[in-house]
């Protein structure tokens, strides 16, 4: 092997601004997710103690072991509650950017579409529409590039998993077509 | 020795060519996830897993682990050249090994990296190839009360040693436990916490909240980070190989130092992040010129790269002999033990033989195998990185919905891995650790069903866990363990009282 060096420089053109402005801070986040795990934990334990949170003849009832753990989550929830609202640190730390968060949905919202579309037109369509879609718009790739990628990669998961290893997949309209 | 006997065993199990084939496809995949940015070991065994369901657990166990030992190779290559630490435990990786790369000596510093890998994980392997049996037949006299108890004591200990917010560890626990328990009640066969949806009657499978976790959030979190970076990668001769293995020996003190923190940190939960700082430290610390860290002494990547490994290794130790993961990525392959029918504990050494030892066996192989392949291929997989992100994440996506899909053919659980992806993205900017998560959610059945077992047993008397001295001292340590901090603070305080009156 040579020692010769190899420079790799890639570029971020779509990246992150850092003075962007903060959307909002890690402690309201904090707050909210304190307050979503309290309101589970009451819905659990409730659920919980319907079943039966009790003692039988035979030892604890199904809800018993479950019961009290929505109460130690409820607690310790509670307590995260009071600890967000106390600290100081979380209230100026920023949770998201809005530069940041425009990145995050940019690869959120074609996920969530990527899985709506599987229902529909089966994994492989979906999953050739997202690399390819997303390589266009997201990352301005060439539009040859994006459609010979995602066409490799689908039919490469298509030959590993539905040929080689029979791990079926949700099918849609096309794979019908073509009759597999 | 026996052990010896049953290793060569697994050698044999493992020398086919079909084995071998699946262990480089490993290496090979595992290299490239924990180089690409984002993701590393437990990611890599997440997203990778559904390829394995098809197969023998022993090709599956070996491919898997094997794509861990290649994530962790891969890991050590970007923290070197790009300053980017692929996982937490390479950070300490950063300091010294990026300036040696800068100065023009990135072959050695890989090549000190990767030795030092594997020296670490061969220590760790040895560990447990001689003390996995003997644990496990201990174990096998365990009833309920003592499963439960060192349940306990790895929840436990995760609360009071971890580095998080005590809530937050509390939290994310119990949260993992409550998840676990959805669905079927395994004692009574009645339904617990379904609201009467039928697709909760599955209950929620971990492998699904794992990918979801693990996959999805990372590549919502990468993409929140600026992608550029700028780099050299270097070949690497046989000359640069040779001389650092020539100096080895001198750094023997190091290597057996790490190897021992690292061993020991892995063994207790959640310890390989914490081992690479300690094994960085203390090298530092005894060293005659201290200064001389951080800016590219080759000790610097001894000492991090010796302790990660080889805690990242013995942490499958309590895994293999007790049934109990030591790490976030031992959870993941613990559920796809789960997966291929087989029963983690200590019966495994028992029922499946050629299983267990199989495994061992590819740690020592896989090791070797990888040591090889990353020193002859480093440029190759550095070049990996000119990939752009928009073309991988994509990618990344599409194979999580195909493993979670997989696990139990259904489409409800994709969009269950994509709740758990914004969970695991909120969770870990707001500071609730994931790992106690993860290990609650593959433990919390049959943490319950030991619980359970033992009361029915005792008639309901929670002396039952104080019931003889083993299970006593297990839970009675588990308490202690739990409310560590407050009994640290308060033996400083006493010890504080009692200095003024000494003096």
């Amino acid at each position: 092997m040579s020692n010769t060096d190899i420079e790799i420089v890639v570029e971020d053109p779509t990246a992150p601004e850092a003075n962007s402005p903060q959307v909002v801070s890690v402690r309201v986040v904090d707050v909210v997710v304190s307050l979503l795990l309290l309101a589970l934990a009451i819905t659990l334990g409730y659920d919980n103690w319907r079943t039966g949170a009790g003692w039988e003849s035979t030892g604890p009832q199904p809800g018993y072991f479950p019961f009290y753990l929505s109460i130690i989550l409820g607690g310790a929830s509670l307590y995260g509650l009071v600890a967000a609202f106390a600290s100081r640190r979380e209230a100026s730390e920023s949770f998201v950017t809005q530069a940041q968060l425009r990145r995050v949905l940019a690869v959120f919202i074609p996920t969530v579409l990527f899985v709506l579309a599987t229902q529909f037109l089966g994994l492989y369509v979906a999953s050739f529409l997202l690399i390819s879609g997303f390589m266009r718009l997201v990352g301005k790739i060439a539009l040859w590039k994006s459609l010979l990628t995602a066409f490799v990669f689908t039919a490469a998961m298509f030959v590993t998993f539905d040929v080689a290893f029979d791990v079926i997949m949700p099918k849609g309209p096309l794979e019908a077509a073509l009759g597999r | 020795m026996e052990a010896i006997g049953l290793l060569m065993h697994g050698f044999a199990v493992l020398l086919t060519w079909k084995t071998l084939l699946l262990m480089m496809t490993g290496l090979v995949l595992g290299i490239f996830v924990g180089v690409l940015p984002g993701l590393g070991g437990p990611n890599g065994v997440a997203i990778l897993l559904p390829l394995t369901f098809t197969m023998d657990p022993t090709s599956a166990i070996v491919m898997l682990s094997c794509i861990y030992w290649g994530a962790l190779f891969g890991g050590a290559i970007t923290s070197i050249l790009f300053n980017i630490p692929g996982e937490a435990w390479s950070v300490a990786t950063t300091f010294d090994g990026y300036p040696m790369a800068q100065q023009g000596r990135a072959a050695e510093a890989l090549t000190a990296a990767f030795t030092s890998s594997f020296i670490g994980s061969l220590v760790a392997v040895m560990l447990i190839t001689f003390l996995a049996p003997m644990i496990s037949s201990f174990a096998l006299k365990f009833g309920p009360p003592e499963f439960f108890a060192v349940y306990l004591l790895t929840f436990c200990s995760f609360v009071g040693l971890g580095r998080e917010a005590k809530h937050k560890t509390v939290i994310s626990m119990s949260l993992g436990l409550l998840l676990a328990g959805i669905g079927m009640d395994t004692v009574s066969g009645q339904l617990r916490m379904t609201f009467d949806s039928p697709e909760l009657l599955r209950g929620i499978n971990f492998l699904v909240a794992v990918i979801g976790l693990f996959g999805i959030s990372e590549i919502l979190l990468t993409m929140e980070e600026r992608l550029a970076l700028r780099g050299h990668a270097a070949g690497i001769s046989l000359r640069v190989v040779l001389s650092v293995w020539k100096d080895l020996p001198k750094y023997w003190v190091t290597l057996v130092r790490s190897s021992f923190i690292g061993c020991w940190l892995g063994i207790t939960p959640g310890g390989a992040i914490a081992a690479s700082f300690m094994g960085y430290n203390l090298a530092k610390r005894f060293a005659k010129d201290q200064d001389s860290f951080g800016k590219g002494r080759i000790e610097g990547v001894f000492a991090p790269e010796t302790a990660a490994h080889a805690s990242g290794t013995s942490a499958l130790l309590p895994m293999l002999a007790l049934g109990i993961p030591g790490s976030g990525t031992a959870a993941i392959l613990l559920g796809g033990l789960m997966v291929w029918g087989l029963n983690p504990g200590p019966l495994l050494f028992v029922e499946h033989k050629d299983f267990v030892w199989g495994l061992i066996a590819s740690m020592y192989l896989g090791n070797v195998v990888g040591l090889v392949l990353v020193l002859t291929t480093v440029p190759i997989f550095a070049s990996i990185l000119r990939v752009p992100f928009a073309a991988v994440a994509p990618m990344i996506v599409v194979s999580c919905a195909i493993g979670a899909y997989a696990i139990q053919n259904a489409i409800f659980d994709i969009w269950l891995m994509l709740g758990f992806g914004v969970v695991g993205y909120v969770f870990k900017k707001i500071g609730i650790p994931l790992a106690p998560f993860t290990l609650a959610l593959v433990l919390g059945n049959r943490a319950e069903d030991a619980f359970r077992l033992s009361m029915i047993g005792a008639g309901g008397d929670l002396k039952v866990f104080w019931s003889n001295g083993l299970v006593g001292s297990i839970t009675t340590l588990a308490i202690v363990l739990l409310f560590w901090p407050l009994i640290d603070r308060a033996f400083g305080s006493i010890t504080r009282m009692l200095r003024p009156a000494k003096a």
